[in-house]
């Protein structure tokens, strides 16, 4: 059935076909402008109506973070953070929208061993093709976010889609539509990068010296950029981290390790071929078969001149 | 039934297997089926759009009523997604989060959708016509105003009725608006109030 995509597919896990190369796409971009969130989780809200999840009713732990952490069925996550800032002894309320980044360089397709199961499209948005997935983890492991959940349900992976069906037929996500303040805006990335240059003018005149866009480097830059007041210290943001990267384990495993793995094989083919033209099959003759037969039901060996040590 | 594998034949078996792995390892298997339908199709594609209002608060943002069927003859509708509307001039196809979660309340199960009346002594509420409601209202109105009315207050006139009040609704249009506003105070009620303060 037709689905109304128009996208192309850049990039599969554990795949080495090429992709089709050469159509230019324009790269999109979520941006969440950290300074603008009043944290009233209509995101969140909107997420899991457009995506028909509906998670489990927690559990109130004291803090307004709700459910506490991201899970299967809860793509995206409000994180609250109360920071004292030394210089202007203010409290700030610092409220991260938390999801998928869509980086450039996935480390979650990197570390993927199922065919498929991660794909990054053209656009940049990077999706999870649960048909293909084997639950096997390894994308919370290589993700630099920890943004993947393994759901309880079907051990397959789940995370923010960017909404890839509405950008598919050229609608925003659908937390990007909700958004009651404009704190999260979605676009080209070139025009979320200028939409944060903007802002980061304004907060500048406001005060905040070291507000910047975070789009970090280490993953080849993200297709989920925020605008922070202190883009010197991320990692004030509830852990963002200040300089992501891929897990050195995953490129040892995927690199060095498979390669490796994948030389012995092919090392191992190739002299069992040559070993097979050259000596051949040790074969068996019919005699040996008998002698085995009768050695197995102990009888004496018939006595022979071509006595030959029994199979 | 036993097959009968020599120790050969299993070795042989298991070596054709590894050099198969092998292969398809080294990049030598199928291509997979090109890029299959990764992306979800587009659930909205050919559902019906009605326009609405969001009853929660007095903003009053616009919403869009995704429904199933097209209104044909056998196809009964129902609310299937909702989101803002992007043509509205309030809130421009954003929602708040109640907002963004209206499908749940359409789809409510406690959801009030008819006169619902509990009788004064019992313990439940009944489904009840909305003759039954509105004449029941009218007729407690009536008691009410003509026991409380209070036309005088030593010389003053103020004709001012206190003992019942009315709640007003969010989505209601100017027009609307204004025949409440004209309905409550020519009766004299001072109790009044919109379900909604922002």
């Amino acid at each position: 059935m037709a689905d109304y995509s128009s996208l192309d597919i850049r990039q599969r896990s554990a795949s080495t076909e090429t992709a089709p190369a050469i159509r230019h796409h324009e790269e999109v971009a979520k941006l969440i402008d950290v300074s603008k969130c009043i944290g009233c989780k209509a995101c969140q809200a909107a997420c899991e109506e457009w995506n028909d999840l509906r998670d489990d009713v927690g559990v109130n732990v004291g803090v307004y973070d709700n459910p506490h952490d991201l899970t299967a069925k809860s793509w995206t996550l409000m994180r609250f953070t109360e920071y004292e800032n030394p210089e202007t002894n203010n409290l700030e309320w610092l409220i991260r929208k938390d999801g998928c980044m869509h980086c450039s360089e996935p480390g979650c397709l990197k570390a993927c061993p199922s065919p498929g199961a991660i794909v990054q499209y053209s656009n940049g948005i990077v999706d999870f093709v649960e048909d293909h997935c084997i639950g096997c983890g390894y994308c919370v492991k290589g993700c630099p976010f920890n943004i993947p959940r393994i759901s309880k349900a079907d051990n397959k992976a789940y995370k923010c889609t960017l909404c890839s069906d509405r950008v598919a037929v050229g609608q925003a996500p659908a937390c990007a539509k909700a958004c009651p303040t404009g704190a999260i805006m979605f676009g080209t990335k070139d025009a979320m990068i200028e939409q944060a240059h903007d802002r980061v003018e304004d907060l500048k005149s406001r005060g905040f010296d070291h507000a910047g866009l975070y789009d970090p480097k280490g993953v080849g830059g993200t297709h989920v950029m925020y605008v922070l007041h202190h883009n010197d210290k991320p990692h004030l943001y509830n852990g963002l981290p200040d300089d992501p990267k891929i897990s050195p384990l995953v490129a040892f495993w995927k690199g060095g390790a498979k390669m490796f793995g994948l030389a012995t094989m092919g090392f191992a083919a190739v002299a069992g071929f040559f070993h097979y033209v050259t000596a051949g099959p040790n074969e068996v003759v019919p005699e040996e078969e008998e002698e085995a037969i009768d050695l197995k039901e102990g009888r004496e060996h018939r006595g022979s001149g071509d006595d030959r040590p029994s199979a | 039934m036993n097959v009968q594998v020599s120790r050969r034949g299993l070795l042989k078996g298991i070596g054709v297997g590894l050099a198969g792995g092998t292969l398809g390892a080294l990049g030598f298997g199928d291509l997979q089926p090109a890029a299959a339908a990764a992306v979800r199709p587009f659930k909205l594609a050919q559902m019906r759009e009605t326009r609405n209002t969001c009853p929660y608060c007095s903003v009053s943002c616009g919403v869009i009523l995704y429904s199933l069927g097209d209104r044909s003859k056998n196809a009964k509708s129902a609310v299937m997604h909702v989101e803002g509307d992007p043509d509205h001039p309030v809130n421009r196809g954003t929602l708040c989060p109640k907002g963004s979660s209206l499908l749940d309340f359409v789809r409510s199960e406690t959801r009030t959708k008819y006169p619902m009346y509990r009788a004064p002594g019992t313990a439940e509420f009944k489904r009840v016509s909305w003759d039954f409601a509105l004449d029941r209202i009218t007729k407690l109105l009536k008691e009410d105003r003509d026991k409380n009315f209070v036309a005088k207050n030593g010389d003053l006139t103020v004709n001012r009725w206190t003992t019942t009040g009315f709640l007003g609704a969010s989505a209601t249009t100017n027009e609307t608006a204004w025949l409440t506003y004209k309905t409550v105070r020519s009766m004299g009620a001072l109790v009044f109030d919109n379900q909604a303060r922002v």
